[in-house]
């Protein structure tokens, strides 16, 4: 758990960014760029300090990335991904009994949460079963998980007990995620295979008192020693899970460097290794906590720890690329557990509704009833389908997938906290009863609006990345109208769609030959709301320029947007694979996807047309009387 | 004392946790989750145990079935067993439990096992009956519903639970045991098990290839029908009304 605070320095940073050459540039600055990395910008852009232009930008395969330049990057979400081979297949569905066996028959998570731990014996029982190296390589002693595959088994553990969820996700979601990504041969042999099996636990040191969603603010320091052979580091680090039972911790810290070329030495952040065995690191008691108490949250040490030169993680001053990095490749892991939450929650509901009598009839009879269950069943859908869209595209070896990693987490946590919301108002008094067990998934929950970068900061991300990349685009453009002979390819493609758009004709794209024909409709709604969403995009960087940034209340709702159109796309994606292979529950989904897309395309021509400017300055007028007030301005209706 | 080599029975079923629905004149399978039979799990449990213990040298787990049934036998070489063997018959095939021992028994007949573990019965049919035919069919002595097994120099003691209490037995090997449920208790499957299982050996023999032909079935299943939905209850004002009532139902 981390990343609870901080937005603060984040959004003054974001302030803080510098005009760009011609255009707009958002992350021309080490400290703009520390604004989108936070909230998990790519590798790509994270080393990119120096201005400098970004074809790879132009050439984006992302869907999300897309909808800002009003383009239609169908590649990566149509048709829907199918990534695991025959064997792959197999394999994992030879995986799926047992671990659904183990929580159903095992795990006890009403226990496991009044004991705020995971029961010594369930943990033991996690260790033997695998569950601790998924995607550990097999020569490590792990079991060499795609991601589709991790998702799926994931999705199980989101199911039944997300308190054990964040236990195993701290350990190798994030844990020693790093060594899997940046390790080296001889880090990887030295730690994995006693990771994979258990033996040791991981956890991930990034947040600190001062330093929330403003990583790159840290203050633990390692400095090297004169011989060149170990760093001493020194800091703390707060609310870290598994930080009271890790062995190896994956932490980061500001190094002084030397730049060669100025000579100048510079703090920059750096990853390392770390062993509890070193000697030096300590942790706090557990805390105490609204939700997942059976995940250990503690506080962690580092005083004088001496970590040898070999356990720098990455490259010395990388660490926040390293950071960044490990952040992006977990989240769509937990769009897969939310998805298996709202699962075990549709369950629950269902039971309740169709035993309970009341009135002289079973409840989901009842409209009321009726528009919950579908309204749950819709956000299971939508998230599911985003999270195994994400987890293929990464498995395809794609790039850039960033956004819409952004956008799973933003969405099945808001999802999942909706469903678990809905799931105990079907199931009345008895759902606010500790023993329904749905209290506990719904304290559970309520963290993942917050940790892995809050939502808010995600929000500012999808939406500011996505404004990045179409300054690109419209600085490209202004310089070819300096050159309109010289660049008439470009200009026929963007000036045209443009100029159509602004005509009410539509800039001719399609989506025809992706969408099943029984989805037309859904599918022409989607490239509505795109197109209005690019136009929207276009005018919002038009009128704002760089000072984009600073608009918090439209960024926000071209988030949200976005969130929409993506969630469009993919449920259209995985519907049409459904209908066009003829699946049982085709029908089903095609129901599912026509609502999503009639309401989200209701949604976002409200939100977008025109955007409220006025409406941002009054909640901005009334925030501030609210600020200097301390709290409600207003006294009571009565006067005192 | 020579390490044994194990054979043990391993069938495929509806999982215990589905509920089962008839279809169509038959138990709806299409789309249902099967597993292996909780009582060849305990049978299974205790060969991989005899090996664990140096007491069996070789455990080997058979299926008489469909190609599906590598399923269930993958499973079964997660657990622990070193090899298996697809007793293989034909789709829409009857496999009942004379079937399935004539099938076993020409298996018996190739490999020479010293024991051959079976569950007690499949909790499909219910039917309790493959071990003891198979017993008979081998002419070799039979320990059912063994709840405890021990091993001894060419013969193997097994205590059994009977009406009123447990009766213990020695048999001398080779001999066929059927699993009751406090045997031992089965241990998952772990994950990196199963990737493991994928590299043991599993043969597909036909059953008919055996030499020893399937009996033609002598059973013939006339209907299956779900069992009668609940009928709503009754209130009674006290004891007496309710002893009255179950008088007047004859139900005491």
């Amino acid at each position: 758990m981390r990343g609870a605070a901080g937005l603060g320095l984040g959004l003054r940073l974001l302030r803080r960014a510098p005009p760009g050459l011609g255009g707009v540039r958002l992350q021309s600055t080490h400290e703009a760029e520390a604004v989108l990395h936070k909230t998990g910008a790519t590798a790509a852009t994270a080393t990119a300090a120096p201005p400098k232009t970004k074809p790879a930008l132009e050439e984006s395969k992302s869907f999300a990335v897309g909808m800002f330049l009003g383009r239609l990057n169908t590649e990566q979400v149509f048709p829907y991904p199918s990534v695991l081979s025959e064997e792959q297949e197999q394999t994992l569905q030879e995986l799926v009994g047992p671990v659904a066996r183990f929580f159903e028959e095992v795990n006890d998570p009403a226990r496991n949460d009044a004991l705020e731990r995971v029961e010594e014996a369930t943990l033991q029982g996690l260790k033997e079963l695998g569950a601790f190296g998924l995607q550990v390589p097999p020569e490590m002693g792990g079991l060499g998980l795609t991601n589709t595959q991790y998702a799926r088994l994931v999705q199980i553990v989101g199911q039944h007990d997300l308190g054990v969820g964040i236990t195993l996700g701290a350990h190798q979601s994030i844990g020693f995620k790093g060594l899997l990504l940046y390790g080296t041969p001889a880090q990887k042999q030295k730690y994995l295979p006693r990771l994979a099996t258990g033996e040791t636990v991981a956890a991930f040191c990034l947040t600190e008192p001062g330093s929330g969603s403003d990583a790159a603010s840290i203050r633990t320091r390692a400095q090297l020693s004169p011989c060149g052979s170990f760093y001493t580091l020194d800091g703390s680090k707060i609310w870290i899970s598994n930080g009271g039972l890790a062995e190896i911790f994956t932490v980061f810290a500001k190094t002084p460097l030397r730049d060669e070329a100025t000579g100048e030495t510079k703090e920059k952040m750096t990853a390392f290794i770390v062993e509890r065995g070193f000697g030096g690191v300590t942790h706090g008691a557990p805390e105490k906590k609204m939700g997942i108490r059976a995940s250990n949250t503690a506080e962690v040490f580092f005083e004088g720890v001496r970590v040898p030169i070999e356990n720098v993680l990455g490259v010395p001053g990388g660490g926040f690329k390293v950071a960044m990095n490990i952040l992006n490749n977990g989240r769509f892991g937990m769009a897969a557990a939310m998805a298996g939450t709202m699962r075990g929650l549709l369950a629950k509901a269902v039971e309740h509704a169709t035993n309970r009598t009341q009135f002289g009839d079973k409840i989901h009879n009842f409209g009321a009833i009726q528009e919950k269950l579908a309204r749950m069943a819709l956000l299971q859908y939508v998230t599911e389908s985003m999270a195994y869209m994400v987890s293929a595209n990464m498995d395809q070896g794609a790039t850039d997938f960033q956004i819409e990693a952004a956008i799973s987490k933003i969405f099945g946590s808001e999802a999942a906290w909706a469903v678990a919301d809905e799931c105990i108002q079907v199931m009345g008094g008895m759902g606010f009863m500790q023993e329904a067990g749905v209290e506990r998934v719904l304290r559970d929950l309520r963290i993942f609006r917050i940790f892995e970068g809050t939502n808010d900061i995600l929000r500012l991300f999808v939406a500011l990345n996505g404004f990045q990349t179409l300054g690109v685009q419209l600085r490209g453009l202004q310089k070819a109208l300096k050159n309109p002979l010289g660049n008439v390819g470009v200009l026929a493609g963007e000036v045209t769609r443009r100029l159509r758009r602004k005509a009410g004709l539509g800039s001719g794209l399609s989506l025809r030959e992706h969408v099943h024909p029984d989805l037309q409709e859904s599918g022409q709604k989607t490239l509505q709301c795109l197109e209005l969403f690019a136009e929207t995009a276009d005018a919002l960087l038009l009128k704002h320029g760089k000072k984009i940034v600073d608009e918090q209340f439209a960024l926000k709702r071209v988030a949200d947007s976005a969130i929409d159109i993506y969630a469009m796309a993919v449920v259209l994606s995985r519907a049409s694979r459904s209908l066009a292979m003829g699946h049982p529950t085709a029908q089903h989904e095609r129901l599912l996807c026509d609502t999503w897309c009639q309401e989200a395309h209701q949604r976002v021509s409200a939100t977008l047309r025109p955007l409220p400017t006025e409406n941002f300055r009054d909640l901005r007028s009334i925030a501030r009387a609210v600020v200097e007030s301390g709290g409600v301005a207003a006294p009571t209706p009565l006067g005192f | 004392m020579a390490a044994l080599r194990v054979l043990v029975g391993v069938k495929r079923v509806i999982d215990y946790a589905v509920k089962v629905r008839v279809a169509g004149g038959g138990v709806q399978t299409q789309g249902v989750k099967h597993s292996l039979n909780p009582f060849c799990e305990i049978a299974l449990e205790e060969g991989v145990r005899l090996r664990e213990r140096g007491a069996a040298s070789d455990v080997i787990a058979v299926s008489v079935g469909t190609r599906v049934c590598q399923e269930t036998l993958r499973t079964a070489l997660a657990v622990g067993a070193d090899r298996g063997v697809l007793l293989e018959v034909g789709e829409g095939a009857a496999v009942g439990p004379r079937e399935a021992a004539a099938a076993l028994a020409g298996l018996v007949g190739r490999l020479q096992p010293h024991l051959v573990l079976l569950g007690k019965q499949a909790i499909d049919d219910d039917c309790n009956q493959t071990g003891q035919l198979l017993a008979a069919m081998l002419d070799w002595p039979q320990g059912t519903f063994a709840s405890r097994v021990e091993l001894e120099e060419g013969a193997v003691r097994v205590e059994r639970e009977v009406d009123g209490g447990l009766e213990t037995l020695r048999l001398r090997l080779p001999a066929v045991l059927t699993a009751d449920l406090r045997l031992n208790e089965p241990r998952y499957a772990t994950l990196p098990n199963i990737m493991k299982a994928k590299k043991k050996p599993l043969e597909i023999i036909p059953a008919s290839a055996l030499g020893v032909p399937l009996p033609l079935p002598r059973l013939r299943v006339l209907k299956l029908e779900e069992p009668p939905a609940r009928g709503g209850g009754q209130r009674v004002q006290g004891v007496p009304e309710l002893l009255e009532r179950l008088r007047s139902d004859g139900r005491v």
